[in-house]
């Protein structure tokens, strides 16, 4: 895939020249050679390569259009024949439908291209080190790199390319008594001390999860939560809590947040990062990413508006996709230093992740979940013992509100390690959140 | 393409002493209305081919959608370089496993049948979005139609040649009520419910006249009352039973997990390998089968994805637990009896231990019996909120649909219904099964699992059940 650019360019130009009189498309392309390899107990338990190549093409014509996916051989002259196919299969389909009353078409020729050359890790090397670092350790996860690949083009000359270098290790230790400490690591550029740094940490929480586990009852609590835990929690507000169109339809989970009936805390800024993430700066729509202010000190501020709802509610279209959920979320930075945490959460939870979030009752923005990996009960600011996994059922405008103490002044970088369909470029600028009431359930 | 792919995995060389290739097509096809407006309809091309090595104990593969015969060689010839460098780093040595053999074809019911084509599919779901009544408080109401079709052909060196065509087809709508303050949405169908087939599966399930019901629901929760909350009796309808058989059964029986290797993402269980043979899972009422014989289910099919044949197998029997959800390699590595339920979602992905179609099977109940023999109770249907722990234990499910049940009648509607218990304690309070005519074939298209991820269909069916001093709870609002 070196010349992927070029396969891509070669193809929006094929499409360009196969349109007939009154047709305009749009073309997203998104390609990756992965290697993958599987860990379990600090051996490899399944590896592969998967090589792919996805085109989503879409026309347009008298205000009626559709779209087809693709999947692409790499071959040109195949994909030139796929191409052609799903161009005959679109117009028998466009033939069929009313014009689309909400179709906004982007008609802006810009152009970006970003191209991050980096050579990929030796995955013999990486594999050296992993076990070496994990030797007497039970370790379990999944190594995943390979270049990723972007790019739009339309009829109306705009062209975006976004070609990346990265790897992403995604591990747990396990301790004997079921504890576990999960860590990351991922980048353009393997580098084996940042590796053995973070191996360092996780190990020396490891030890901590050695000690007699401590049993919580049901009830309200004081807790830390690390950006880890709090990403789980953006994430749930990331699916239709910033949408136009969800809004509009009363379906979003911050409804009440945005029709003025509920607030979150004045501590809260989040913002939708055009850059300096790891996001393209386009979209599969093929409209140019710009930062949008999503929560400003607790208020709504703006919400993501997909071409589509733009007309279809009278808004003003940004960055947004077809989903409008964030990409590459932001939280501004608090003033409670990482070191002064356990201080200042004095007694409760420090909570190291949380997981299968989902909620109990939406408009009113109760959200559930357990406590999952590194979860410790901290008594005057000292960590005492391990917890056992606990539910909490609460309210985002309680502990993300009215309860929300501070935020700290470092963030972490939580990369999207998400590999469903093809390894994802989703990432979130997170602080640590310091609530000074979260309940517990079960 | 199938048969070119065949005559190519004949020229394919190799020095590894086993090989396969699992080539799938699958096309789709999205129709969708919102407030009686057509969105652009979605179609879907994919195919390509994984090609899998066994070499010096260990196995690799490599996917690719490039179907040459060069493009087929050059996948086979990177699996085997991989499974050159990971020989020595291994969990697991797999000499001495058997390789499947077996011919197979198996299609789904209907596959040959007529489908509605494009405008017709169109207009079909301008009628049944057209039902929903004119109502301010109707913010929102969505009805669309999902096609799906995955052709598959396996091979390898051993001789096996098993290829299966499967349609899936999901009907579903979605109606918004609001009152200003409160939102409520009442649902039927979609991802939730849909079954292999044709056009049969929208007659079956009632698409075309069960808007206006919908509407009226969404429009009777805005009005109820919040569920109660404390210990009762709670009846599951199948449509919910479904979730709760998937979260708290079907992944803590999947033995892959058991055997650790979920750990890190998809969790681990609370069930352990000693516990298979021994461990009293439920009430004596409790049956629950893997089962690829009902044709209409989700994932009912001839063999899973490394060729082993699909046969019906009891998990738990009179509420005994007596074999895991295992594919092959993991009863392998384990020594214990599994299923045929190693699949992976697409050809890109891997086959790893999956729920299939993972069902409760019939009692001797009538609805009225289920009923009438509830003295306080709930009675609650349609998941629309899921939360379990990383080992399947300590649960939350939430509801759509609630009626009361007061001296063994129905009565009033309430929102908001959840539930919370603890897996090895809740199935153990199962006090009645439904018979036959309870009983409801189900399935989700969206369960997840893997490194790297994969989402695979599975089905679930199950008759309405009655369990014993359940914790629910209502909403906030």
């Amino acid at each position: 895939m070196a010349d992927a650019e070029s396969l891509f360019a070669a193809l929006a130009e094929d499409v360009r020249a196969a349109l007939g009189e009154g047709e305009a498309f749009t073309l997203w392309y998104s390609a990756e050679a992965s290697e993958f390899i599987r860990f379990n107990r600090a051996r490899v338990r399944q590896a592969g390569q998967v090589r792919q190549a996805t085109v989503s093409l879409k026309l347009v014509r008298d205000g009626r259009h559709a779209d087809i996916g693709i999947a692409l051989s790499g071959e040109p002259a195949t994909d030139r024949q796929r191409l052609a196919d799903g161009l005959l299969q679109l117009r028998e389909a466009i033939a069929q439908l009313q014009p689309d009353p909400y179709l906004l078409l982007e008609r802006d020729p810009w152009q970006r291209v970003l191209a991050n050359a980096a050579a990929p890790p030796d995955s013999s090397e990486v594999l050296a080190q992993i076990e070496a670092a994990a030797h007497g350790l039970d370790l379990v996860g999944i190594y995943a790199a390979g270049p990723l690949y972007r790019g739009f083009a339309n009829s109306f000359g705009a062209f975006g390319w976004h070609a990346a270098q990265g790897f992403h290790l995604d591990w747990s230790l396990f301790h004997a008594n079921g504890q576990a400490v999960k860590a990351d690591y991922a980048g353009a550029r393997w580098d084996a001390a940042e590796f053995a740094s973070r191996f360092a940490d996780a190990r020396q929480q490891l030890e901590h999860l050695g000690q007699p586990q401590r049993v919580l009852s049901p009830g309200d609590y004081r807790a830390y939560l690390t950006p880890a835990a709090l990403e789980e929690v953006v994430g749930m507000l990331s699916w239709g809590g910033f949408s136009a169109r969800a809004l509009a339809q009363k379906e979003s989970p911050l409804q009440r947040l945005y029709d003025g009936g509920s607030r979150l805390s004045r501590l809260l800024d989040l913002d939708e990062r055009a850059s300096g993430m790891l996001a393209p700066a386009f979209g599969p729509e093929g409209i140019p990413r710009s930062d949008v202010t999503l929560v400003s000190a607790g208020q709504p501020a703006g919400r993501l508006v997909y071409p589509r709802s733009a007309r279809e509610y009278d808004l003003a279209a940004n960055c947004a996709s077809a989903r409008e959920m964030p990409l590459s979320l932001a939280m501004g930075a608090g003033e409670l230093a990482q070191a002064d945490v356990l201080a200042a959460l004095g007694t409760g939870l420090y909570i190291g992740n949380l997981w299968y979030l989902n909620w109990s009752d939406a408009p009113a923005g109760r959200m559930t979940g357990m406590t999952r990996f590194a979860t410790f009960w901290v008594e005057d600011g000292r960590i005492q013992a391990p917890l056992g996994t606990m539910r909490f059922d609460d309210s985002i405008y309680s502990f993300l509100g009215e309860h929300l103490e501070a935020l700290t002044s470092e963030r972490q970088l939580r990369v999207s390690s998400s590999t469903y369909g093809e390894r994802q470029t989703d990432s979130a600028l997170l602080p640590g959140a310091l609530t000074g009431k979260l309940t517990l359930t079960l | 393409m199938f048969d070119r792919a065949r005559q190519h995995f004949a020229a394919l060389s190799t020095r590894a002493g086993f090989h396969s290739l699992r080539l799938v097509r699958q096309t789709g096809e999205h129709c969708m209305l919102r407030r009686g407006i057509a969105e652009p309809p979605s179609l879907t091309q994919d195919m390509g081919a994984m090609l899998s090595v066994r070499l010096d104990g260990v196995e690799a593969y490599a996917a690719t959608s490039d179907l040459s015969l060069a493009g087929l060689q050059g996948a086979l010839d990177s699996a085997e370089a991989l499974a050159r460098r990971i020989a020595a780093h291994g969990l697991v040595d797999l000499r001495g496993l058997e390789p499947p053999t077996g011919h197979a074809r198996y299609e789904s019911p209907g596959l040959h049948g007529p489908f509605p084509g494009l405008a017709e599919r169109f207009a079909l779901l301008a009628e049944v979005s057209a039902s929903v009544p004119a109502d301010s408080r109707l913010v929102n109401w969505v009805v669309y139609l999902d096609q799906q079709r995955h052709e598959q052909l396996y091979l390898n060196s051993a001789g096996a040649e098993q290829w299966q065509a499967l349609r899936f087809v999901y009907p579903g709508i979605s109606v918004t009520a609001f009152d200003g303050s409160d939102s409520q949405t009442r649902s039927f169908g979609g991802f939730g419910s849909g079954q292999q087939g044709g056009a049969e599966v929208m007659a079956r399930l009632g698409f075309a006249g069960a808007a206006s019901r919908v509407a009226d629901e969404a429009l009777q929760l805005l009005l109820a009352p919040n569920a109660p909350s404390g210990a009762t009796d709670l009846l599951l309808m199948p449509d919910q039973m479904m979730l709760q058989i998937h979260e708290s059964i079907g992944h803590p029986l999947e033995l892959d997990r058991i055997l650790g290797d979920e750990r890190n993402y998809a969790g681990t269980s609370f069930i352990g390998l000693e516990d298979f043979g021994r461990y009293q899972y439920g009430s004596p009422l409790l049956n629950i089968s893997f089962d690829p014989g009902i044709p209409e289910e989700l994932a009912s099919y001839g063999h899973d994805d490394e060729g082993q044949p699909a046969q019906k197998e009891f998990l738990i029997r009179d509420g005994l637990l007596l074999r895991p959800l295992g594919g092959a390699l993991s009863q392998w590595r384990s020594g214990l009896p599994g299923v045929a339920n190693s699949r992976a979602c697409n050809w890109n992905r891997p086959p790893i231990d999956r729920m299939a179609n993972l069902n409760l099977e019939p009692g001797d109940r009538t609805m009225a019996q289920l009923v009438g023999g509830i003295e306080r109770g709930i009675l609650m249907s349609s998941n629309r909120s899921w939360s379990i722990d990383d080992a399947r234990n300590k649960f939350q499910f939430g509801c759509e649909w609630g009626r009361l049940i007061e001296d063994g009648e129905l009565k009033g509607v309430v929102k908001n219904p959840n539930y919370r218990g603890v897996s090895a304690n809740f199935w153990r309070s199962l006090a009645a099964v439904g018979d036959a005519s309870t009983f409801e074939v189900h399935g989700t298209p969206y369960c997840g699992k893997g490194e790297p991820n994969q989402v695979v269909r599975v089905g679930h069916a199950s008759p309405a059940c009655v369990f014993r001093q359940v914790e629910v709870f209502g909403g906030a609002a």
